[in-house]
């Protein structure tokens, strides 16, 4: 088995580009943020995962300037950016409402912040002929944002972000308002702009699948306080916490004294017949999903077992309510520390 | 945001200078007397004599305003009558102004949009205008008589009459009604009446429990946006009531203007603001609900 | 989707539009009456319109009238802008609780009380009843209304585009000018009509305020009632009428308008 160690909080090699250091922030009797350490390295992808409410927005707007940490400091390039007001700050951020002025069109939306910069208008021009082809959104110039569609005015959110060269950009929940198939083209796609720019990326969501699809690291949060920090498949395959296991996809954790033992649902086989240190059990669900089949199973005791069947050959014949064995090989299961 | 709050200070200083204060001014004076001097009030603050200004300023106020108010029979008429006609007024108001605003909203968007504007034009509409447009069809010789004789009915002699208060104060304040009832309506989810039917309801009986206490709200903000200045109202019972028609308002205005008796003016505005002061308070936590 | 009106439904409206408008669209119909008597028709005419252009006090009442409202309306909104502000994006401050009950008190407060209040401030600071103690009266209360107006839209109002703007490099105030102002500039322009609309109506607040060589339009027009009905007055009030309904006509079509094609 597979012991969990403690998570570097910088990542390898690179001089970090932000840092925050001890950073807490309170809102009346709530700690919004807890004493969080965190590094990102520029040209990084970075995600701050968590559920809502976890600190994962406040932390965000900590370093976007809409708020000052009540402890702790904030680094940017190594220098300490408190007091900076935002429009002070080489950052920008892409609004989970994406924020376009209602009153601007595409093009005067984009160039907003550069006008603000005081860029000529040739090179503005340029600029948001740019930021249109790097969005893909060419031609859309005069349109006014009541005029778009929601996955364009994404686009022109994320255009008009861009546009200012951002040493960080900042995502709060940038696809949460697009369909399903629309979210999973958009993070494939928000990847490879993020790549051929090279710039530093920060992204808060509640969506874990969005955060292991974009990110090189993610930060998993909960209750103002840094869960784990890591690849998406450090802490998927081994989370320092049953917090960061249950919220990650979908754990089976078997007690053992103080430490519990997890085993993803793919790690686990399933028999119709006896097998040798097979557990028991009775179907209770079979869900199907085309390139696999999810399995509910319980076990005598009542415990409740979560098995996922990659579907290369015909499927079991089973139905609710046979009797099955479920068992994992012992190298798969992974110690929590608590 | 601490920001804002310099954004508030030029307004908060505005209206502490000409809100605030001017009550200070009308409750200190409702304590002086009357003499025949311009201002024709005594006492009055001498500060030039220090603290002994003050003094002398303090030991002369008293309450011989209000002792003298209350002996006086035709100044509680004023304010019973006051109430009544508040009071009448508004229930009309209700009767007519609830089935008004409840029809408007039945109305397809476009409609809506139309009726709504009819609404709000008499509204923006000069009150006095409106008022005025009464005594020409209430007058004796006036149109409504002229009608009544066409079928040989009447006349009827309104103008002057308590009839002719009430009819101006419904007339008046019909769009202060409508509009706070019609805007809860509007925004009312139509959902809301298919789940209540679905759950067994006739339209009537969903009317009565899902549309109508539902409305509450701008029920109350119509009643007591109607109420509270009805109260106090001067120009309606002045042109369209009979010189027996006694209400608070035209009595402060006749103690100011024709007797110049300014302390027993003050004395009614601080009884008419003592009255009105629950529902403005109530009507001002309706508002800041409202729109927070 | 709506129920359609019922026949109830039909006739409440049609009653209560009728019972709103019938008396104004008499006393327009009255104006053109050649018959100097109100009451009794004696053919179309607009001899009373060329009187009210002859009649150089009602002339003068409505230069009063007009400078007197668009001063206070403009003093009103402004005041009422950063009122609204404060109102709406401040949390708590102290003060607060005081700030927005003198807001809303006056929207409900007699009207006597008021023009009496104001009075005995002008009074006591010893500042001659006129022209400007009648601005300065109308800005005070109209400033009420237009916080309100402007409040209820700066809530609706989305303050992640202003935090969008100081995030592309706006100051504060300059994120509020650029991005906020245009964007509730209706609401503005709504709060400076009702404010100027107010200011042009109102007759107790003036005649408590105002001085000699400061007598507004209602001032004028109520000592001519108190004399008796009259068709000049006809057609100063159908003059107003007009004016104001235009006015507000024009701003809900562009508001329909902007419904239909939405």
């Amino acid at each position: 088995m597979v012991s969990c160690i403690d998570w570097p909080v910088s990542s390898a090699g690179a001089t970090p580009l932000v840092r925050f250091e001890d950073v807490s922030k309170r809102f009346g009797a709530l700690t919004a943020v807890d004493g969080v350490n965190l590094e990102i390295a520029p040209g990084e992808f970075f995600a701050l995962l968590g559920p809502s409410g976890c600190g994962k927005t406040t932390l965000m707007r900590l370093l976007a300037g809409f708020a000052e940490p009540d402890e702790g400091r904030i680094l940017l390039n190594g220098e300490d950016i408190a007091g900076l007001p935002p429009h002070r700050r080489p950052s920008s951020m892409m609004f989970q409402t994406y924020a376009l002025f209602p009153h601007l069109n595409v093009e005067k939306n984009i160039s907003f912040g550069l006008k603000q910069r005081g860029w000529n208008k040739d090179r503005a021009s340029a600029r948001v002929e740019e930021m249109l082809r790097v969005v893909r959104l060419e031609g859309l110039n005069l349109r006014r944002p009541d005029q778009l569609s929601g996955g364009q005015k994404q686009r022109v959110a994320l255009a008009r972000a861009l546009a200012v060269q951002p040493k960080i950009l900042l995502l709060d929940e940038p696809l949460a308002a697009l369909d399903r198939k629309l979210r999973e083209e958009t993070q494939l796609e928000l990847k490879a702009i993020q790549r051929t720019l090279g710039v530093t990326f920060l992204i808060v969501t509640h969506d874990q699948d969005e955060a292991m699809v974009v990110s090189d690291r993610i930060a998993v949060m909960n209750e103002g306080k840094i869960a784990q920090i890591g690849a998406p498949h450090e802490v998927y395959e081994q989370p320092a916490s049953r917090f960061v296991a249950e919220f990650l996809g979908e754990a089976n954790l078997f007690p053992d004294g103080a430490h519990w033992h997890l085993v993803r649902p793919e790690k686990m086989t399933l028999s119709a017949t006896a097998t040798p240190g097979g557990m028991a059990g009775e179907v209770m669900e079979i869900a199907y999903f085309g390139d696999r089949t999810r399995y509910v199973v319980k076990r005598p005791h009542g415990q409740v077992l979560r098995i996922s069947r990659v579907n290369l050959g015909p499927p079991l014949s089973l139905e609710v309510g046979d009797a099955v064995w479920a068992s994992f090989a012992p190298d798969s299961a992974v110690t929590l520390a608590s | 945001m601490k920001r804002s709050w310099p954004a508030g200070a030029a307004p908060f200083a505005w209206l502490l200078v000409f809100f605030a204060l001017p009550f200070f001014l009308v409750a200190k004076l409702s304590l002086s007397h009357a003499v025949l001097a311009i201002p024709p009030y005594a006492p009055r603050l001498d500060l030039s004599r220090g603290a002994a200004g003050l003094i002398g300023f303090v030991r002369e106020l008293n309450f011989a305003t209000y002792t003298r108010l209350a002996a006086d029979r035709l100044y509680l008429l004023a304010y019973l009558s006051s109430l009544k006609f508040a009071a009448i007024g508004t229930a009309i108001l209700l009767a007519i102004g609830y089935p008004m605003a409840y029809g408007m909203s039945r109305y397809g968007a476009f409609a809506r949009q139309t009726l709504l504007i009819a609404v709000i034009v008499p509204f923006w509409t000069s009150f006095l205008i409106r008022i005025y447009a009464w005594i020409a069809i209430l007058n004796p010789t006036g149109l409504l008589n002229q009608v009544l004789a066409a079928f040989h009915l009447g006349p009827l002699n309104l103008l002057n009459s308590q009839t002719a208060v009430i009819i101006g104060l419904v007339y008046a304040y019909l769009p202060f009604m409508v509009l706070p009832i019609y805007a809860v309506l509007d925004r009312q989810d139509e959902s809301l009446i298919e789940a209540a039917q679905d759950l067994g309801c006739t339209p009537t009986q969903a009317f009565w429990r899902v549309t109508f206490p539902l409305s509450w709200p701008g029920v109350a903000a119509g009643a007591l946006l109607c109420f509270i200045p009805m109260v106090g109202e001067f120009v309606i019972p002045d042109l369209l009531g009979g010189s027996d028609t006694l209400m608070l308002g035209r009595t402060l205005w006749t103690e100011f203007f024709a007797d110049r008796d300014w302390p027993a003016a003050c004395a009614v505005a601080v009884v008419l603001l003592g009255t009105l002061a629950v529902p403005i308070a109530l009507f001002q936590r309706q508002q800041a609900k409202v729109l927070s | 989707m709506r129920s359609g009106p019922s026949a109830f439904n039909r006739i409440s409206v049609c009653l209560g539009l009728g019972f709103l408008y019938a008396p104004i669209v008499l006393l327009v119909v009255y104006s053109f009456n050649a018959s100097r008597l109100v009451t009794v028709w004696g053919g179309f005419s607009i001899r009373w319109y060329a009187a009210v252009l002859e009649d150089s006090q009602i002339l003068d009442a409505i230069w009063v009238t007009l400078r007197v409202g668009l001063i206070s309306a403009t003093v009103a909104t402004g005041l009422g802008i950063l009122a609204a502000v404060a109102l709406a994006r401040s949390g708590k401050f102290r003060g607060r609780t005081l700030f927005s009950a003198m807001i809303y008190a006056p929207l409900a407060m007699p009207e006597v009380i008021l023009g009496l209040s104001l009075l005995l401030l002008f009074v006591a600071m010893g500042i001659p009843r006129g022209f400007w103690t009648v601005t300065l009266s109308h800005a005070t209360v109209t400033l009420c209304y237009a916080t309100v107006v402007i409040q209820a839209r700066l809530a609706r109002f989305d303050i992640s585009l202003e935090e969008a703007a100081r995030d592309l490099g706006c100051p504060p105030l300059s994120a509020f000018l650029k991005v906020t102002l245009p964007n509730i500039a209706p609401a503005v322009a709504a709060a400076w009509m009702l404010a100027f609309t107010l200011s042009l109506d109102d007759l107790v607040i003036a005649s408590f305020t105002s001085g000699p060589g400061a007598t507004t339009l209602p001032m004028r027009l109520y000592s001519q009632i108190r004399l008796g009905v009259n068709p000049e007055i006809n057609a100063v009030s159908t003059l107003l009428i007009a004016v104001v309904s235009a006015g507000v006509v024009a701003a809900g079509l562009i508001q329909r308008r902007r419904l239909k094609s939405a």
